[in-house]
């Protein structure tokens, strides 16, 4: 696939809670350098698939390539200094909300002892000027912050490590439409600046087709099509779109309940 | 008839099985806790947030309880002891109660009512809110960072607190005694002192030890294992509260035996 080689290969990866089958046989490359957005409907297991290959939650099958190594067959500490290398935005922030704004932005950093207490307040300020929030954020609570600050202050934390993988869970959502694009623009530019590979999940297609180099549906389980944005909205696959176009008829069958 | 038996046995099988599991886990769980105490990195300040959570600000609950119970061991006994005319054994009656027995397991019931809860439902929160796993993608093992501490800080702090408890213990019955029961403050001292042992207050507070270890260890295992939303929280608050204070009342036995059996 262009010839780069994949810095994250997920195969035939499986998860079910319970009796409810989650992930059923992903098939994933996300290509060294590029930024790849996964989109597919709610509930579709997105956020799972980010979680385990993040190993927060085991996988019942299948395997996980970083660096072309499968970190569910490595012994427990080279699996850990492979995923040290992503940094994650969670869909909700995630924040710690016992500790203030600037801790949280600068919590890796201080965890890695890259920097001292002094030096992390600076630093975080600096973050937080990347994200369009002002210094007197720095010293606020996250249970202070508005929702849409909150996710900027996860992407802030994410990003301030500087992890050679970034994965943002629906980065935009909540945001206003301005503050999308910068975001938006933001991750491109860590993409691009720092050689870095991204993995980004949304619902906003304009969003993907700023930042995806590659776009993959995922679908009852499976990556259903994977191509290039441009190629997004014209993909000939009834599912994709559908699910571009926000249409209610079609293939996808939404469960309501009553 | 013989089915509903066998369903009944199937039940209990089922009951004893799950709580075998619930039993590993926690031990499991413990030792992982433990042996990160061992491994750096250290986090001194998680250590003494907890243990000012847990020791100071449990003080006045502890001291209010120890207390009322050194009075109304002191007013009970008088009136239990006049029947065999043995009043003057009352000022080791109270304090033995207190140091061996009422100290630490009603400071060990108090704090896991009030810090037991606080840990699982803090634990427990930030599990439902990802900012657990936010740990792990931040180089920070939720284990050594949360647990780890708590558990030191239980076992530090609540022998402490139960010192505090025996002494203030020992005043409410000194004072019942001498102002309304008419004993010589002078002679209730001496006696308290003379039949005090050494082996009265460190087994008291070897419990407390225990005690503390314990109301730790079930607040952030209930919390760490949480899930779903706010109603999970709940229930493993109500769960680390309530496993806390059967356990409590199951170790004090088997240390008593431990301690004073022969
Ligand atoms: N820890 C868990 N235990 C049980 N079920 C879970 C767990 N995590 C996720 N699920 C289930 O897995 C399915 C996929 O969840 P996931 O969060 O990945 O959806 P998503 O694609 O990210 O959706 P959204 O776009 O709404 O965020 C859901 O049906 C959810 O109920
Ligand atoms: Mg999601």
């Amino acid at each position: 696939m262009n010839g780069a080689a994949a810095k994250i290969r997920v195969r035939g990866l499986r998860k079910a809670f319970g009796a409810k089958r989650v992930l059923d046989g992903v098939d994933l490359d996300v290509p060294e350098g590029t930024s790849t957005v996964v989109i597919g409907g709610s509930g579709s297991g997105k956020s799972v698939l980010l979680k385990c290959i993040l190993g927060l939650i085991e996988p019942d099958a299948g395997s996980i390539e970083i660096d072309g190594r499968d970190v569910l067959r490595l012994p427990r500490g080279e699996r850990a200094a492979l995923r040290r290398q992503i940094g994650m935005l969670f869909q909700n922030g995630a924040l710690f909300d016992s500790l203030p704004v600037w801790h949280n932005v600068a919590f890796g950093l201080l965890a890695q002892g890259r920097v001292n207490r002094a030096e992390a307040r600076t630093r975080a300020v600096e973050m937080l000027a990347q994200v369009g929030l002002p210094a007197t954020a720095a010293e606020l609570w996250p249970a202070e912050l508005s929702g849409g600050m909150q996710k900027r202050v996860g992407l802030a934390r994410a990003i301030a490590a500087q992890p050679a993988v970034l994965f943002f869970d629906e980065p935009t959502t909540g945001l206003d439409p301005i503050m999308g694009a910068v975001i938006d623009g933001l991750i491109v530019d860590c993409v691009k600046r720092l050689g870095g590979t991204a993995v980004a999940i949304t619902h906003d297609m304009a969003s993907a087709r700023r930042i995806a180099d590659r776009v993959a549906m995922l679908h009852s389980g499976r990556i259903i099509w994977s191509g290039t944005p441009e190629a997004l909205m014209a993909s000939g696959n009834p599912y994709v779109d559908q699910f571009t176009h926000g249409r209610r008829d079609g293939p996808i069958r939404m469960e309501l309940r009553g | 008839m013989v089915n509903t038996v066998l369903d009944g046995l199937a039940g209990i099988g089922r009951a004893v099985l799950m709580l075998c599991r619930a039993a590993g886990a926690l031990v499991l769980f413990a030792l992982v806790g433990l042996s990160h105490l061992l491994r750096p990195p250290f986090y001194g300040r998680m250590f003494l947030r907890a243990f000012i959570e847990i020791g100071y600000f449990s003080l006045p609950v502890v001291a209010l309880t120890a207390i009322f119970t050194g009075m109304v061991l002191a007013l009970q006994s008088s009136t239990g002891l006049a029947r065999f005319s043995a009043e003057t054994a009352m000022p080791s009656l109270v304090v033995l109660s207190i140091t061996r027995e009422l100290g630490p397991v009603l400071a060990g019931l108090m704090v896991a009512g009030r810090v037991g809860a606080a840990m699982a439902a803090e634990i427990g929160t930030m599990r439902v809110t990802d900012q657990v796993d936010a740990l792990t993608t931040l180089s920070t093992d939720p284990m050594k960072y949360l647990v780890a501490p708590r558990l030191l800080a239980g076992t530090l702090a609540l022998p402490l607190l139960v010192l505090v408890g025996d002494i203030l213990g020992v005043l409410g019955g000194f004072i019942i005694a001498t102002v309304k029961l008419g004993f010589n403050a002078a002679t209730y001292i001496s006696n308290t002192l003379n039949y005090m042992q050494t082996i009265d207050v460190v087994s008291g507070l070897t419990k407390a030890a225990v005690f503390g270890f314990l109301i730790a260890l079930l607040g952030c295992f209930n919390g760490y294992g949480s899930r779903g939303g706010a109603q999970g929280v709940g229930a493993a608050t109500t769960s680390a509260v309530v496993a806390a204070s059967v356990l409590i009342l199951a170790f004090d036995y088997g240390l008593t035996e431990l301690f004073f059996a022969r």
